[in-house]
């Protein structure tokens, strides 16, 4: 089975009857076949599901709601629905609004850096580990594995003294870096184990063609893997898209991406709920298009290494 | 290991070659391999490596904001601190505080890890099946992992808000007595238990379903034809089946949990009372006020470091045995 049908079987396979003969049975009123359910255990099904959802989404529902209110929505949410509007967010891009666009571009510009540059990086090691047995490539991944540990705590001040000197501190080329560093290992990781169910015969095959090791990469291995591929980005996209204490400590207030400028809306003190509110819904739009244009490669993206062992 | 590599396909009658020509040989069968994963390993090691050996260079030693080099305007001051050796563990291990951390780091660990890990192979459980709707449920389902934990983080604080949140009218509507979800510090760390379980479960629940969709269908039919009862082929087939994928959440689970910084800092880092503080977050406190105490900090860090790697050393150990077993 190639990886593009394979990775379409995970979508589909289980909405199709497994046993054909079971929506007939149905129709005709014949006794439940072996694996049909009955409506107690269809209904628990659904409950189950209904309510899992609800929760899942209620909390992102709420601050929607909130955010559409009037401004002192938060403390008496039931005064809400009769006051439908965009208040808040008007307030948002016209009062704090200059800032805010700012932090949003430089979100966006870090975000998509550390997507690219995270991938070339993780996608040639993570390659190199699956295909070319050379000395030093088990060290390689223990350490893919090992740098998860690392606690922001330690890395913190060091990274902070290295930024200094190379003249990258409260740059955005800086900053990407340091992401790279969280988000490469676990990529490299988790392309490796994709890489390992595409066929050596493709390789093989490329090398026959005279493709260099590197050629078929690029040329064969890479297209083949997209899934793979969406949920690296993903994870790159994601990770400098929300990432606060590194932003924190190393930028200044010119260059705030969101996390650390929305922080200021919301102090010890107080917060402003209704510039928080909006904010939190607008920086949700990139990352839920992000994640629903990759969504159907999730299972099989994160999963296609370790289900093979 | 390289070794044997070149020792199987170097001719019988040949010399043992010097250590130069092995390195040259070395570097001719595998410079592929090292130019394709050089720009990882150099980023990784001025970043990470570099970094984390100077991290334990500073646990070392007494440093803190006021006696490192640094610069005021144009004056360099230079450093002042110097190597009290292990003085700094020696000070946090006899310490009540750290055990008292290290204890709850555990417990927030093991807590979110098992909910995470049950509930999410629950869900994915329920979504494997034919259920009509089921796209629809999936997608409403990974929310949680879409969300940006920040913003999730200051949705559940708005949601927890004492005075006005609607947790609170929820439990008071239910007959039940509101908390200060983030004051009181029971109170505290069962709300932060909550939010990283919300924001965790998609992660497992996607990579379930994928491990789910790789146990082949024979194996349930065959446990059917044998007269296995639901719970038996959950047992016999479902968890085996998953196991590859259960030892990796698991195992990734517990190391991010054990790191989280985000959710218990944004959620109660900066109110006054610490009991929720995790061992990352407090190391992040010693950097975060008064005067930054650079090298405890560095020394938590080395600390939680080794926590995690006597875990992951010993659960890779058990999970290899395990498999050799079944």
């Amino acid at each position: 089975m190639t990886i593009s049908s394979a990775a379409s079987a995970i979508e589909t396979a289980p909405a199709q009857p497994s046993a054909g003969a079971a929506r007939g049975a149905r129709a005709t009123g014949r006794p439940r076949p072996r694996g049909e359910r009955g409506p107690l255990a269809s209904l628990l099904l659904h409950g189950g599901l209904v309510l899992a959802a609800a929760v899942a989404v209620f909390p992102v529902a709420w601050v929607l709601l909130i955010s559409l209110g009037p401004k002192n929505a938060w403390q008496d949410p039931g005064l809400i629905l009769g006051h439908l509007g965009f208040g808040n967010y008007r307030a948002l891009l016209t009062g704090g609004g200059h800032e805010f666009l700012h932090w949003m571009g430089s979100s966006l510009l870090v975000a998509v850096a550390t997507t690219v540059v995270g991938l070339l990086l993780s996608a040639s090691a993570g390659y190199a580990v699956s295909r070319m047995r050379f000395p030093g490539h088990r060290p390689l991944m223990w350490m893919f594995l090992v740098t998860q540990m690392f606690p922001a705590a330690v890395l913190i001040v060091p990274l902070y003294n290295i930024l200094a000197a190379l003249n990258l501190l409260d740059t955005y080329q800086g900053l990407v870096l340091v992401y790279c560093t969280v988000s490469v290992p676990f990529s490299a990781w988790m392309l490796k184990g994709y890489f390992d169910t595409v066929p050596v015969e493709i390789d093989e095959a490329g090398r026959v063609d005279g493709l260099t090791p590197f050629g078929t990469f690029w040329r064969l291995v890479l297209p083949l893997s997209r899934p793979g591929i969406a949920v690296a980005a993903f994870y790159g996209f994601l990770t400098a898209w929300g990432e606060f204490a590194y932003a924190n400590l190393f930028m200044s207030s010119d260059k705030y991406t969101l996390p650390v400028g929305i922080q200021t809306f919301a102090t010890a003190e107080r917060a402003d709920w209704n510039l928080v509110t909006p904010a939190a819904m607008i920086i949700l739009i990139p990352a839920a298009v992000v994640f629903f244009l990759i969504q159907r490669h999730l299972a099989s993206g994160l999963t296609a290494g370790s289900t093979k062992g | 290991m390289a070794a044997d590599a070149l020792s199987a396909t170097r001719p019988p009658a040949s010399r043992p070659a010097s250590p130069l020509r092995r390195l040259r040989r070395a570097l001719d069968r595998h410079w592929y391999g090292w130019a394709m994963v050089l720009p990882v390993v150099i980023v990784m090691a001025v970043l990470v490596l570099y970094p984390l050996g100077k991290g334990i260079y500073y646990s070392l030693t007494d440093a803190n904001e006021s006696n490192v080099a640094r610069h005021i305007g144009m004056n360099h001051i230079p450093a002042t601190y110097h190597m009290v050796w292990f003085k700094n563990y020696a000070d946090i291990l006899s310490d009540g505080y750290f055990w008292g951390r290290l204890v709850w780091t555990v417990v927030w660990t093991v807590c979110c890890v098992t909910l995470q890990v049950s509930l999410g192979m629950a869900l994915a459980v329920m979504l494997n099946r034919r259920v009509r709707g089921r796209a629809v449920y999936r997608a409403l389902l990974i929310v949680p992992w879409a969300v940006p934990a920040f913003v999730s983080v200051f949705a559940w604080r708005l949601m927890l808000n004492s005075q006005y949140g609607v947790f609170n009218s929820v439990l008071t509507h239910l007959g039940l007595p509101a908390q200060d979800w983030l004051g009181s510090p029971t109170a505290m760390k069962v709300a932060v238990v909550i939010v990283n379980v919300w924001i965790g479960i998609p992660f497992n629940m996607v990579a379930m379903l994928g491990g789910l969709q790789a146990i082949p269908r024979e194996l349930y039919e065959a446990a059917e034809m044998d007269g296995a009862s639901p719970w038996q082929r959950f047992t016999g087939v479902t968890l085996p089946g998953l196991r590859p994928v259960t030892a990796t959440v698991v195992m990734l689970g517990t190391i991010w949990t054990f790191n989280q910084f985000p959710v218990i800092w944004l959620m109660l880092g900066q109110t006054t009372d610490d009991s929720a503080d995790i061992l990352v977050t407090a190391a992040y406190r010693l950097i975060g006020s008064g005067v930054s105490d650079y090298a405890g900090a560095a020394a938590y860090g080395v600390l939680i470091l080794a926590v995690l790697l006597a875990f992951s050393t010993y659960y890779r150990k058990q999970i290899n045995r395990g498999e050799a077993v079944s």
